[in-house]
């Protein structure tokens, strides 16, 4: 397995003063400009003062510290950890792209690009028009909650002011639901996984505005009855929010708009293979179905004649607004265009199938050396759920001892400690894009830890032992601040 | 199994209040709670003198996974606050009951008190949650 | 099959040991009525034809001459920014959640942190949220949050503030009863004054925004502000301008000092000159940084240094519970990502920069710009809107509408500014422009000739 790096020194702490990168500096221009007196900055700020070499060596040192999906196997649930195609980053970092100021005026060659991804967005959501605007997930999740407010308002219902969250969602549902001036309705699922009809039928009212799901769930199963469910909810005169964080299951097998929902936020940063960058950037763009059109976020790329050009505020009048200082996170989209263009119609279908076998195959695999899966009767999505309960009752190991331990085998851990409902929880989500012996291996490695719980629990709990730093204190971490460098 | 004494009464959102003679209650938040939020790094107290009715949010205890507002359980002023909590917030998992207090009020709403339940009350109300 | 690696054998293994006839048997529990039919969408490419096709439609938007800022700059971006950033073990990594197997990544946003703190003048930085204009929107949030003295929920607005960053931020916070309230610029000065703010003395108000340089390019009286806003005690939302502030007396300094405190309370503002591509309008980055005594209801992530259990220092997010907190009384945001990717660029930008870097790039932005408000102002017809300084943007106002001449312009490849009719309806024909260290003397001479030019010829189509 790869070694990592081991520590590095701080850049201030290789600087020294008077150091500096000359070639960077931009040749000297002569003339009298300058800052009125009484704005001038008194002393230079503390930036590092460093060579071009050891700028590069320090930064290259420090990425040589981190797993990613380019060095590791990194099956973290809910996150899409699936290859990021280098095409996709060479061609949407061509000069004649990476050069374009968003307020030049309408770039063709782009916005034709842009163009044709909301419309492959559209046909594999079933939803009727896209925006691409929002830049994350949350920013999705906003829009489409807001557009729900503005939707009720419109038709002067004032009244709805609850939107239903089952127990198992992700912890932004019921914050964005929150932000948007609803008050949350919980409701629980059933031992099977799915959404609780019978609570469902008595949490809907007047009141409602809408329910906001994920399928599938977040407990990595299909929800038998969502026809069921959207037909409820539409007949108390909701609407319904997809969360598209588990696109990836169910990707040319079911689209969201024939399952009843009014709008949809896709993760193009989860589905479409775009970077994850250490944190971001990502992209949240929405689907709506007729009924939401107008409120889409702007701007959106229309088609006049021949000729491309960014909707504005005369074309949608109704609009939510805009959430970007521009057009969104624009290079983002740009490579999710160019893995649907890599992917076409017949990659598209393969990706939830061989994302299928491959959780399906783990799920068996584990279950075979004696892990217990949170849903065993039923399929896998995409993931699947380990809960580590009994083995936290019989020798004391957690789920994050286990996910610390597995660094130590050289593979990422899987998502831990989500979804809340399940104790000592493991969520793994392998991605179509691994092969079978990288699968055999992580549960070959399962296997050899769970071997260390019953006769060496002791090397789980104090894991890892081979990165480049212990188990961090994060109690210090929260309690003793140190969140920036002092040159003192 | 937390720790309950008897002589305290308690609220659902998990705080116990200590009554005094002449109306005056002391507040704090319970074993159990302490030990969902596991160690405490910040702990915030409402200001002395600041008037609160049964039910505001008046402090924050936050741990490395959680922050959790408490609410104040009766109406009335805030006489006195535990500003150590500010320096040491393992005081608060280390003995909730005593060292780890929060605030003190003094109140006159009975109304409030009444509703508060009984040490028993709060151990079945326990076991129902986490059933 | 793209990026699939499964042979047949592997398939009919795994199926074996799943224990179902074929893949299709694992979609059984999906309704057959629910199932889509064949997706409308084009067939697979080779990564050949991709890039044939990419290039085509790059070669049809071109790389024209570009005097347009109003919020996106071109700057020089060194070679190595990009060759470090796109590694894979930067681009292919995920959110630092397990962070003894991320330490390159939170090391590196620690840095990212102290050189904000370092430019800003502030005592803390987040970990970045998604652009400017967002950024402003939950800076916004923040001061309501963190205003405990204001109860009116309103924040005070100038229209010298970047008009979209308007536009967003009642987007984003007005679903929460915040209301903003407009103060008007002096339309010879082209600045915010005093006496604009003086009738909102003694009210409640929660925060007022200074954007610094305005979106004018033009230079606020930041001091007068602050001090103004600090006696009515509203806290100051800065909007900064990076590159400016190797040249600018930084926000954390502005005002007088009083209680122990100075400065801005909140500052924000958009990252993209700090290495990163103009990209037709994303991915950016927007900065926040306050004070210690508000950390806690800063939003986004932040990391911190602490040490290992052998003692060793180490990095990890924290105060991680505040980004799920949900306080009812107020109000609230559900941000969980941050631009790692161009949060990298930036470090690595300024680490090969420094501040005197910096400064060479910010003074010879602003020289560039003096230099073509000199050369265009000698055009017949074409004269300088404000008396106010300015950094690297001025506004021109032309004897006729800019858009036809904007679009001459661009027919001889170049893109000559941005019309402000339609968001300044009052100054008349404006156009803001912009020239930044990529633009030489050539540069500035061609578009003065081309504007000569296409203003001379006969009034009709030129």
């Amino acid at each position: 397995m790869p070694e990592l790096q081991s520590r590095e020194p701080l850049i201030f702490e290789l600087s020294k003063p008077g150091r500096q990168a000359g070639t960077q500096f931009p040749p000297p221009v002569a003339g009298s400009a300058e800052v009125p007196a009484q704005l001038r900055r008194a002393s230079p700020a503390a930036l590092p003062e460093v060579s071009e070499l050891q700028a590069v060596r320090h930064y290259t040192r420090l990425s040589q510290m981190n797993f990613s999906i380019d060095t590791h196997f990194y099956p973290l649930g809910s996150c899409t950890m699936k290859y990021n195609p280098k095409a996709c980053n060479s061609y949407a970092m061509l000069p004649e792209f990476l050069s374009r100021h968003p307020l030049a005026p309408e770039p063709q060659g782009f916005m034709a690009c842009m163009h044709e991804l909301q419309e492959m967005l559209q046909e594999i959501t079933g939803m009727q028009a896209v925006s691409l605007t929002p830049m994350a997930g949350a920013q999705g999740e906003f829009a489409g909650v807001a557009m729900i407010r503005a939707y009720h308002r419109a038709r002067n219902d004032a009244g709805r002011t609850e939107i239903i969250v089952p127990q198992a969602a992700h912890g932004t549902n019921p914050a964005t639901a929150t932000m948007c001036g609803f008050t949350v309705k919980e409701i629980p699922c059933d031992a099977n996984g799915d959404v609780d009809i019978e609570a469902l039928n008595a949490a809907v009212s007047p009141a409602t505005a809408g329910i906001m799901l994920t399928n599938p769930s977040t407990l990595g199963v299909f929800e038998h009855k969502i026809v069921a469910v959207a037909k409820i909810v539409h007949d108390a005169g909701g609407l319904l929010y997809y969360d598209g964080a588990n696109l990836n299951a169910i990707l040319g097998k079911v689209r969201p708009g024939d399952m009843g929902f009014d709008v949809i936020h896709m993760n193009l940063h989860k589905t479409f293979s775009t970077p994850h960058g250490g944190g971001g950037p990502g992209s949240g763009a929405v689907g709506v179905g007729a009924r939401l059109r107008p409120f889409l976020p702007l701007p959106i790329v229309g088609l006049d004649g021949a000729r491309y050009r960014w909707l504005a505020e005369r074309d949608l009048p109704q609009s939510i607004g805009r959430l970007s200082g521009f057009m969104g996170n624009a290079g983002v989209n740009l490579r999710a265009y160019i893995y649907m263009r890599l992917l076409g119609r017949e990659g598209m279908v393969r990706v939830a199938e061989f994302a299928a076998l491959n959780a399906n195959y783990m799920m068996k695999r584990l279950q075979a050396l004696g892990f217990e899966a949170a849903y065993p009767k039923r399929r896998a999505s995409h993931e699947f759920i380990i809960t580590l309960k009994q083995e936290n009752k019989a020798y004391h190991v957690t789920a994050m001892d286990v996910a610390k331990r597995l660094l130590d085998y050289g593979f990422h851990a899987p998502t831990t400690y989500f979804p809340l409902l399940v104790p000592e929880c493991l969520l793994i989500e392998p991605t179509e894009t691994e092969a079978k012996e990288d699968l055999d291996r992580f549960c070959d490695a399962m296997a050899a830890i769970r071997e260390e719980m019953a006769h060496d629990p002791e090397k789980l709990a104090s894991a890892p032992h081979t990165m480049p730093v212990r188990r961090l204190d994060d109690v210090r971490a929260a309690k003793q601040l140190d969140l920036a460098w002092n040159r003192s | 199994m937390s720790n309950i004494p008897a002589d305290l009464k308690y609220t659902k959102s998990h705080e116990w209040v200590r009554q005094a003679q002449n109306g005056a209650v002391e507040v704090g938040i319970t074993d159990h709670a302490q030990s969902a939020l596991g160690d405490l790094v910040f702990v915030e107290v409402p200001e002395v003198g600041r008037a609160l009715r049964a039910g505001d949010a008046c402090a924050v205890v936050e741990s490395v996974k959680a922050a959790s507002d408490v609410y104040s359980p009766v109406g009335g002023r805030v006489t006195a606050s535990n500003a150590v909590l500010a320096s040491q917030p393992e005081l608060l998992n280390q003995d909730p009951y005593g060292a780890g207090w929060l605030f003190r009020l003094e109140t006159s709403d009975s109304a409030g008190a009444a509703a508060l339940m009984s040490a028993a009350a709060y151990e079945s109300f326990l076991a129902d949650e986490s059933k | 099959m793209a990026f699939i690696p499964h042979t047949a054998e592997d398939v009919a293994r795994m199926l074996e040991v799943i224990g179902v006839p074929s893949i299709e048997a694992l979609f059984d529990e999906i309704p057959k009525e629910l199932r889509a039919g064949v997706l409308a969408l084009p067939p697979a490419m080779s990564e050949m034809e991709v890039a044939r096709l990419l290039t085509q439609r790059a070669a049809l938007d071109g790389r024209p001459l570009n005097f347009i800022g109003a919020g996106a700059y071109e700057h020089h971006i060194p070679a190595p920014v990009w060759a470090i950033t796109t590694r894979g073990e930067f681009y292919s990594a995920y959110t630092p959640y397990q962070a003894e197997a991320s330490q390159g990544t939170l090391q590196l946003i620690y840095e990212y942190q102290s050189m904000m703190c370092a430019l800003t003048g502030m005592e803390v930085s987040n970990a970045s949220l998604y652009d400017g204009a967002s950024a402003l929107a939950e800076a916004c949030l923040m001061a309501v949050r963190a205003n405990r003295g204001s109860t009116s929920r309103r924040i005070l607005l100038p229209r010298t503030v970047n008009p979209t960053y308007a536009q967003v931020a009642r987007a984003i916070a007005g679903n929460q009863d915040i209301t903003f309230e407009t103060v008007d610029f002096d339309r010879s000065a082209g600045r915010t004054l005093l006496s604009a703010l003086q009738p909102c003395s003694g009210q409640d108000f929660t925060a007022l925004i200074i954007q610094q340089p305005n979106f004018f390019g033009s230079f606020e009286e930041v001091d007068q502000l602050t001090d103004w806003a600090h006696e009515n005690r509203l806290l100051v939302i800065a909007v900064v301008n990076p590159t400016s502030l190797a040249l600018l007396k930084p926000p954390g300094q502005w005002g007088a000092a009083r209680d122990g405190h100075r400065g801005a309370d909140i500052v924000c503002g958009e990252g993209q000159p700090l290495g990163v591509p103009l990209a037709s309008g994303g991915p950016y980055f927007g900065f926040m940084a306050t004070r210690m005594q508000y950390v806690r209801q800063m939003p986004g992530r932040i990391v911190g240094r602490t040490v290992d259990a052998d003692g060793r220092p180490g990095f990890s997010l924290t105060l991680q519970a505040r980004e799920q907190h949900i306080r009812r009384s107020k109000a609230t945001s559900n941000i969980c990502t941050n631009q790692g990717l161009l949060v990298t660029a930036a470090t690595i930008y300024m680490s090969l920069l420094g501040a005197r870097g910096l400064e060479a790039v910010a003074q010879a932005s602003m020289q560039r710009t003096a230099d073509l408000v000199a050369a265009l102002s000698k055009v017949a017809g074409v004269k300088r809107a404000f008396s106010a300084a300015h950094f690297h943007e001025a506004v021109l106002l032309l004897d006729r509408p800019p858009v036809p001449l904007l679009a001459a312009l661009a027919r001889r490849g170049i893109l000559g500014g941005l019309d402000l009719s339609e968001r300044y309806p009052e100054l008349g024909h404006a156009l803001l422009v912009c020239a930044t260290e990529t633009k030489l003397g050539v540069d500035i001479d061609s578009y003065a000739a081309a504007l000569t030019d296409v203003m001379s010829a006969p009034r009709a189509a030129a």
